[in-house]
């Protein structure tokens, strides 16, 4: 089963690379750009058929090791 | 005293840190990240700066997971010191050894000089050689150094008196202007509850010669020998 887990700042926690995307983004010239804040895209394959195994495998995953959640958050979708 | 240097895939500063400690009159014995033990009658476990796994994913997010990272939690959770300098640092916060973590400083530049600290805290055995309030002359070397937690750990680590060092200039000014990273509170250095585990940013293994620019570095190794 294919997953993606997504891992992205919390609220509140300053994210420098975030910024700086941004100010290139608005030295480009490209209009309507708010706000820029990073994260990390992890493509998975996982080996269950089973939807609720296959999110807990995930969710172990990120407690343990693809997010620090001192300061990041974690969302799991899997592939229908 | 007899102090155990760490190498995980990536370190290159155990060569200097061990260097360090044999100088101040410790006996240093190596230990490998794939270890399930660290060597026998280990009185220091040291976990040197580096690029541990390229800093892939996290900074020491990796390292932080090693067989020998097991060993080092159990050393520590029985009284046992634990120094973390640089990417060790990085490691002993992501192995929940320290609280907080090391985020991308905040110009994001990769920052490599001379920086000035002030010791917060002088009578733990990591900085018993220097006094309260002393300014001490070291390197950075770093792009992920600034200290971030939440703010009730914030507040735990000053109410505890558990900051170990702070960035200052060279007449011991702690202010913005002289934190190279945007670290909480100026944060260069921080100690667990016990104060027996210290993890800093800065690389005080660089300052034990003067044919090298000074020994302000070696007051830590000094009192950890004479741990």
């Amino acid at each position: 089963m294919k997953a993606r887990v997504t891992v992205t700042l919390k609220q509140g926690v300053l994210d420098p690379q975030g910024k700086a995307i941004e100010g290139g983004l608005k030295s480009l010239g490209i209009e309507g750009i708010g706000t820029v804040r990073q994260g990390k895209v992890f493509d998975i394959e996982v080996e269950s058929a089973d939807k609720a195994k296959a999110e807990s495998v995930l969710r172990d995953a990120c407690e343990r090791l693809l997010a620090n959640t001192v300061i990041e958050n974690y969302r799991i979708e899997l592939a229908e | 005293m007899k102090a155990a240097v760490i190498t995980f895939p990536g370190s290159n500063r155990d060569g200097d840190v061990a260097r360090a400690l044999r100088q101040a009159g410790a006996t240093v014995v190596s230990a490998w990240h794939a270890d399930h033990d660290l060597p026998a009658g280990t009185d220091l476990a040291v976990l040197p700066g580096g690029f541990s796994y390229g800093d892939y994913l996290r900074c020491g997010a990796i390292a932080s997971r090693a067989p020998i990272m097991d060993a080092v939690r159990a050393h520590a959770g029985r009284g046992g010191l634990v120094l973390g300098i640089c990417n060790g640092f990085q490691i002993l916060c992501e192995s929940g050894l320290l609280p907080g973590v090391l985020m991308r400083n905040a110009d994001l530049h990769f920052i490599c000089r001379r920086q000035h600290l002030k010791v917060a805290r002088a009578d733990t055995a990591f900085t018993n050689r220097y006094h309260v309030g002393q300014v001490i002359d070291v390197c950075i070397a770093h792009g992920e150094g600034n200290y971030v937690c939440d703010e009730e750990t914030l507040h735990e680590l000053e109410s505890e008196g558990r900051v170990a060092f702070r960035y200052c200039d060279a007449a011991g000014n702690v202010s913005r202007a002289a934190n190279p990273n945007g670290s909480l509170n100026d944060i260069a250095g921080v100690f667990s509850e016990d104060l027996n585990v210290l993890g800093m940013m800065p690389h005080p293994e660089n300052l034990i010669d003067d044919l090298v620019g000074g020994v302000d570095g070696r007051g830590l190794f000094e009192s950890l020998a004479a741990a």
